[in-house]
């Protein structure tokens, strides 16, 4: 009963952080038809200013609370500021070209922003353990858990909650949606639809960085964070069907929780109990499991 | 009056022409008046083992190749550049896999025309690169990298490895558990899943074997490089308590488990035994946890012997960077002194002309130098493997100092923890360590 309830708290808690990310890979892939290899760099990006803004807060004596705020921020600043440049001053010559000419597109800017991240920050570590501490512990049987993990799922539920509302009860949700169900009829209908595209990266921006940011109080930031999130976030927006925001967070729950069940009972199978599980889905279901079959355009 | 202009004209043209032809002859005698020593540096400058491994070592060989130019080293190695020669050093980055390192290779000696190479952190890149130096008959050498298998499974002629293979790393740490008396009734491990994590997992395992006989292993976690998140696989030690864990985490991996297990309360439910962990102390300071036993892969940085060498190493690093050395920058350098003595060698068996790689491999064959780190020798895969001593200590943040630093430290003589040269580390180890000498 212990194995089974600390599997399911690892599981979950790992899903919370990998639906974050994910949430807005699916959300860019959605409304703009780009499967984005640099969504990891703006997670890194994400870390990297939430180390240097919480540095800046302990440096001027703020009590660690604001801690949660300062990496807030960073992901809002790292939205503000690298979404709009990458999408309008790159992206937006691309539209409606070949969904394969994006992914090398984005791939680029995956390279490229490796190496901003290195001359901004250098190639040593950073390191923003603080507010780990700040939830204290919480002790079940021989497992002791970190309070911080828990309010990474409340973090996540409270985003997925804020997207689905934003997207399904607000008029520029209902907008978003036009767009991604055609944004040929939504610009006929009057929708700025390039607005709508630099919302949506922006927003998808924000989660990667607000996952990243949120996430750099647990390693220790340097090159290289963005490589293992990318391929991971991928297999569950594959698993829950690209553009889905309901199918991110069944996949991260099928993932967290497939990979917990494999390191407690067979850890040697891992990383093969992740793809297995994408396998066996793309089997039954090739659209994701919550993608709908669609009709090609002609 | 055009005639005349017409042959003014021939001669400054023909002065003209003269200068350039003379500053040009001028510029080729310079050239090989200045003949240098062209050497292909090969380590991560990007990805998740730069920051641990790649940077501080390429660090470590600026330095040092600065100090050979200026003939500024010590003796016996104060000869400027390599026995007069200028070093003229090309740095190239290792991410990317083995395939890419293999053209990187290539391209190193076929276009850079280097006259040596010295590179490779991950043993999958050494496995890759060694077969291809060998095929193209070029000088390589291996400064970093694990893996035993290299020179126990290949016999090699230009390719080299001036550093302990990975099996002292283990060997030392059981032994040094097993001198201080540690209770190891059970112990759990956690180890990358690729070549190095799995060698290091088998060597500690067969040595807990011999030194442990009645000790059971439990956990036995093996995460991907590069994870980052370690939550699942810490509950999963935590839920079968053990008395030693052990681990060859490392760089980013390595730091990442420290912080989330750290407040976890591992460290202090049971006794958490690190394999090549030195090089995460000075980023981490007082989020070290105090009595964590860790290794370093060698003796070095605060675990490296007295010596002027060593002094003098210290103090280069150190006021460079403003960090003191620790494992990557020092096995650079002990690779870069045997380098350096090795082409003095050849160069003076060859009429002080440069050697090729024939004569750099026959110079380098058996060889033994002293390095900041101690005796480097050149003793196994018939004198193309080096041994050296080694040592382990235990972790305590000095709040004084605000650092940590690390106590009972034993030095481990380098016939103590590696096989003799007729045996393989496994089957070494199986059969109980014979022949090993000098041990504590």
């Amino acid at each position: 009963m212990n194995t089974v309830f600390t599997i399911l708290v690892d599981g979950v808690t790992y899903a919370s952080w990998l639906f974050i990310v994910a949430l807005g890979l699916t959300l860019v892939f959605g409304v703009l038809k780009i499967l984005n290899i640099a969504h990891g760099s703006f997670y890194a990006l994400g870390a990297y200013a939430a180390a240097s803004f919480v540095g800046w807060a302990a440096s001027m004596h703020w009590a660690p609370a604001f801690s949660l705020v300062a990496m807030l921020l960073a992901a809002v600043v790292v939205a503000a500021v690298v979404a709009p440049l990458t999408e309008r001053g790159l992206l937006r010559f691309f539209y409606g070209r070949d969904e394969v000419l994006l992914v090398l597109v984005t791939y680029a800017m995956f390279l490229i922003l490796e190496d901003v991240t290195k001359l901004v920050w250098g190639t040593n570590p950073y390191y923003v353990s603080e507010p780990y501490g700040l939830f204290g512990n919480l002790n079940v049987g021989v497992q002791t858990w970190v309070g911080y993990d828990f309010a990474l799922v409340a973090l996540a539920v409270i985003v997925g909650l804020l997207v689905w509302w934003g997207l399904n009860r607000t008029r520029q949700g209902k907008i978003v949606l036009a767009v991604i169900h055609s944004a040929e009829v939504a610009a006929s209908m009057g929708v700025n639809v390039s607005r709508v595209y630099m919302l949506a990266f922006s927003v998808g921006i924000f989660l990667a960085a607000l996952g990243g940011a949120f996430t750099a109080p647990m390693i220790s930031v340097q090159p290289g964070v963005s490589v293992g999130v990318i391929i991971v976030s991928f297999a569950v927006v594959i698993i829950g069907g690209l553009g889905s925001i309901e199918g991110a967070a069944v996949g991260a729950l099928i993932v967290g929780l497939a990979r917990s069940l494999a390191v407690h009972t067979a850890p040697v199978a891992e990383l093969f109990s992740i793809y297995i599980v994408m396998a066996v889905v793309l089997v039954f279901r090739p659209e994701g499991l919550f993608q709908r079959t669609q009709a090609r355009k002609i | 009056m055009n005639q005349q202009n017409s042959g003014a004209r021939h001669i400054r043209h023909a002065a003209a022409l003269y200068a350039v032809a003379a500053a040009a002859m001028l510029c080729a005698s310079g050239a090989k008046a200045q003949e240098t020593f062209k050497l292909g540096i090969v380590s991560f400058l990007s990805g998740q083992a730069a920051e641990s491994f790649g940077i501080p070592a390429v660090n470590g060989a600026k330095v040092l190749v600065d100090a050979f130019n200026k003939g500024a080293a010590p003796a016996p190695y104060n000869k400027v550049g390599f026995g007069g020669l200028k070093i003229e050093a090309v740095y190239v980055d290792e991410n990317g896999g083995a395939t890419k390192q293999v053209q990187e290779l290539r391209n190193l000696y076929d276009r850079e025309n280097v006259d040596a190479v010295v590179g490779y952190v991950g043993s999958g890149d050494c496995l890759a690169v060694a077969p291809a130096a060998e095929e193209m008959k070029k000088f390589l050498i291996l400064y970093d990298c694990g893996t035993p298998r290299i020179f126990e499974d290949n016999k090699l002629q230009y390719v080299f490895r001036t550093a302990s293979h990975a099996a002292m790393d283990n060997v030392a740490l059981v032994r040094y558990m097993k001198a201080r008396n540690i209770k190891a009734e059970t112990f759990n491990m956690i180890n990358q899943d690729y070549a190095w994590g799995q060698d290091s997992k088998k060597d500690f395992t067969l040595s807990m074997e011999k030194l442990y006989p009645n000790a059971k292993a439990g956990e036995d976690q093996l995460p991907k490089f590069g994870a980052g998140q370690y939550g699942t696989e810490i509950s999963a030690l935590m839920a079968k308590p053990a008395d030693v864990t052990h681990s060859s985490l490392w760089g980013g991996d390595l730091q990442a488990f420290i912080l989330q297990a750290g407040p976890r309360g591992l460290f202090k439910r049971t006794q958490v035994v690190f394999s090549a962990a030195d090089h995460v102390l000075p980023g981490l300071g007082e989020k070290m946890p105090d009595g964590t036993i860790l290794g370093a892969r060698g003796a070095y940085g605060l675990m490296s012997p007295k010596s002027a060498l060593n002094d003098w190493w210290w103090d280069l690093y150190s006021k460079a960077y403003g960090v003191y050395p620790v494992q990557a920058p020092y096995r650079m350098v002990q690779s870069l002194l045997g380098l350096k003595l090795a082409v003095e060698k050849a160069m003076a068996a060859n009429g002080g002309k440069k050697p090729n790689a024939e004569q750099l491999a026959a110079a380098l064959k058996g060889q033994e130098w002293d390095s900041p780190a101690g005796k480097i020798r050149m003793a196994l895969g018939d004198g193309h493997q080096a041994i050296q001593d080694t040592a382990i200590g235990k972790t305590r943040f000095d709040a004084a100092k605000k650092m940590v630093v690390l106590d009972d430290i034993q030095r481990f003589p380098a016939e103590c923890v590696n096989p003799p040269a007729t045996m393989k580390a496994e089957e070494w180890i199986k059969a109980g360590f014979p022949g090993a000498k000098g041990c504590p």
